[in-house]
């Protein structure tokens, strides 16, 4: 009378439909080898991409969590298998990207005695996730999977990884599914107090110079549509940071950019000068404020966030409100006046002329008879996509030209490694992102650097044929760290300059189709023919060798001390 | 901000991996566990952690934070000394001949308020509860006669408010 009995791979890939997974990333092996056993078996209902090596299937699982708003799913073998995962899921960690990890373990039996492929990824990995736990009995794995799908996704979202021993994996196990609602010991969501939010409005409504920044938590709470008619409605100048990036479009007349290092002047400036920060959904990191002495110490500080850890962490607020920032929004508009602060406007306005002058234009139409910028590069596709694409960047200059230039019109339009920086991102998310949401166009921008981190990926690219775009900016520098050296170090640029192979043979070696553009004239036309293709593309820009991303807050420097050249 | 000592109260589910997971938050922070306890409370089913850090405030609200965050912990609480009744427990292996030998030894047994908990032919162990200061007091009275074996526990503490955490924990009781 055993019949409804399965095993607990099998289990695993149930567990995975009955949450909506239909899509996972991964690379087998040894302990894991039950589960894609199962993977074969159910192949019609859950796609298995083979990435090319194990960081690639967490970078591409949060491309597709970004680009998507679900849960990612990322699958690995023992040991090194496992311990491959570690960079993508502290980048899902510290990006808060929900992200479900699981990885095959030896027989219980064997734990604890240096079994082959054995590690402890409960213990590494511990420092770097929201949840994690080792499965040894079959029986337990129907509930810790729920448990770990709403962990991952739930209040402030993170990776979870679920690590199962090899014969929990064979054993059976009478398998029923309930899907995880709530934890006693786990508060997704804080209970919002109106008092709070009245509290806020108040402030708001007296501020006469009030500046709005916003992050992640925009999108990540689903709250863009309030969130802009929250804007609108207080005529507040509104600035991103590198996460909350496309939950407002670009051109919204209240949008004042980019906070932080290489932010935008006017953002940073006013910053210091404002007599209201309203904070949502964003952590004040330090790429953000800079020196947190001198950081708007000037103004009431307002901080809607969904995390009570984030509250008072780096700066004091005057008023908190905690909650799920959709709620909060839903309660704080009908309390708000309407207000345009034209003046206040003006001053921004003002700066960005000044930014315009001395950085900008220079930098996206270049006159000074140097090579091609990265800058114009970005324009160039901005103008054949009308900023209708997904924009995946990798770490450095790039990346900062990215989001300074970029032009979005929809939200979940900018994946990028934030928080950890992390070099070799864009190939594999660029993935996720692309199979994520297939009729948009995805473009990744990735430095000459971190693009030999992961470009074994162009094999997943190749083999799955997911038509994604890919620029490398090709600088034959480490440009960022050489900016560095240049401006901090005395120009000694220490391990940065890079002789770099055939890029777009090694990508025809790939069969992706491939360009190399030199030539100013030349790139209107690839970029025209890149994004026109309805295949993957790979394109080489070769841009200036040094040139700099400004404007730029050294280091330990206050946001108004931010510097134009 | 002038450093402090600090009880950190932890109440949380009993999982393997979350000593773990608690302890990184000071290793991340570089800051020195100066003693941890962890023990049933008074709701079955729950384990109180109770940690002793010398710190700054503003650390140990961020590190609660952290801590809080912790999907297993169902609360945590910090408090500076006066907010607290605290101990330490001590056990002190003493050479049984010098029970009867040295009388001194008895006098000072019984000043400390602390007692014998056995007596073996070649041992006798003494226990003494109390502060730190009181149990460094009784040491140092020991130590010219000679401590076979000295161990310390960590340290146990209550509050003397009531814990926001009471009614919560009342409703995981019924369930």
């Amino acid at each position: 009378m055993e019949t409804n009995k399965i095993s607990g791979a099998e289990a695993v890939i149930r567990c995975l439909l009955a949450e909506g997974v239909d899509l996972v990333y991964g690379y087998p092996g040894g302990a894991i080898m039950p589960v894609y056993d199962e993977l074969y078996k159910f192949k019609d209902e859950l796609h298995h991409v083979l990435v090319r090596h194990e960081q690639g299937a967490t970078h591409a699982a949060q491309g597709f969590a970004r680009a998507t708003g679900k849960v990612g799913v990322a699958i690995a073998t023992s040991g090194p298998g496992a311990t491959n995962l570690v960079t993508g899921i502290a980048d899902a960690q510290i990006d808060s990207t929900p992200m479900v990890c699981i990885t095959g373990q030896v027989g219980k039996h064997l734990l604890g005695s240096d079994a082959f492929q054995e590690t402890d990824i409960i213990g590494i990995s511990t420092p770097v996730t929201k949840w994690n736990y080792q499965i040894t009995e079959a029986s337990e794995i129907p509930e810790i999977m729920a448990k770990a799908f709403y962990i991952a996704r739930s209040g402030r979202p993170g990776p979870v990884l679920v690590d199962i021993t090899k014969n929990a994996q064979f054993d059976l196990l009478d398998f029923s599914y309930e899907k995880c609602t709530a934890i006693r010991s786990y508060v997704a969501v804080p209970k919002l107090k109106l008092k709070k939010v009245e509290e806020a409005a108040a402030i708001i409504n007296n501020a006469k110079k009030p500046l709005i920044v916003f992050g992640q938590g925009i999108i990540l709470g689903k709250a863009e549509e309030l969130f802009k008619a929250f804007v609108e409605k207080t005529g507040i100048p509104a600035a991103w940071t590198i996460l909350g990036l496309s939950a407002l479009p670009t051109d919204h007349p209240l949008n004042v950019g980019m906070l932080g290092m290489h932010g935008n002047y006017a953002p940073n400036i006013m910053t210091n000068e404002c007599d209201v920060l309203i904070a949502l959904g964003m952590r004040f990191d330090d790429r953000v404020t800079g020196n947190l002495e001198t950081y708007a110490k000037q103004a009431k500080v307002i901080h809607f966030d969904i995390d009570p850890a984030e509250i008072d962490k780096n700066v004091k607020t005057e008023v908190a409100v905690l909650g799920d920032v959709k709620e909060s929004l839903e309660a704080i508009l009908p309390l708000i006046a309407n207000k345009s602060h034209d003046d206040w406007h003006t001053k921004f306005k003002e700066l960005y002329k000044i930014e315009c002058e001395k950085v900008i234009n220079e930098e996206l139409a270049p006159t000074n008879g140097k090579g091609i910028s990265m800058g114009e590069t970005i324009e160039m596709i901005n103008k054949h996509s009308k900023g209708d694409a997904i924009m995946v960047s990798d770490v450095g200059q790039h990346q900062m030209f990215t989001c300074r230039y970029s032009k979005f019109n929809q939200s979940k339009s900018n994946v990028t490694s934030g928080g950890l920086g992390t070099m070799g991102f864009a190939l594999p998310a660029a993935i996720g992102a692309k199979m994520g949401m297939p009729d948009r166009e995805v473009v990744a921008i990735i430095g000459d650097g971190g693009f030999q981190m992961t470009i074994q990926e162009l094999g997943t690219i190749f083999q799955t044929k997911v038509p994604v775009k890919i620029v490398v900016l090709n600088n034959e520098f480490l440009g960022m760290v050489r900016q560095w050296q240049e401006l901090f170090f005395d120009r000694r640029y220490a391990s940065t300059e890079m002789t770099n192979p055939n890029f777009t043979a090694i990508a025809e070696g790939y069969y992706i189709k491939a360009k190399k553009v030199t030539k100013r004239e030349d790139l209107d036309a690839a970029v025209a023919e890149m994004l026109a293709s309805k295949e993957s593309y790979f394109l080489e820009v070769m841009v200036e060798k040094e040139n700099n991303v400004f404007p730029m807050i050294p280091t330990g420097a206050s946001v108004s001390d931010i510097r134009l050249s | 901000m002038e450093n402090k000592t600090f009880t950190i109260s932890v109440y949380s589910e009993n999982n393997v991996g979350l000593l773990n997971r608690i302890s990184g938050i000071f290793l991340k922070r570089h800051i020195n566990i100066l003693s941890l306890n962890v023990s049933e409370s008074e709701i079955e089913t729950v384990s109180r952690f109770i940690i002793v850090v010398d710190t700054t405030e503003k650390w140990v609200q961020n590190i609660v934070g952290q801590i809080e965050k912790q999907i297993e912990v169902i609360k945590a609480f910090y408090h500076v000394d006066e907010e607290t009744i605290f101990l330490e427990n001590a056990l002190f292996k003493i050479e049984s001949s010098l029970l009867f030998d040295e009388r001194q030894i008895q006098n000072i047994i019984k000043e400390s308020n602390s007692e014998i908990v056995t007596v073996a032919r070649d041992f006798f162990v003494i226990s003494k509860s109390g502060k730190r200061s009181e149990i460094e007091e009784l040491y140092s009275k020991l130590k010219p006669y000679g401590i076979m074996q000295f161990v310390r526990s960590g340290r146990i503490s209550i509050s003397k408010e009531k814990m926001e955490i009471s009614a919560l924990l009342e409703e995981l009781k019924q369930n």
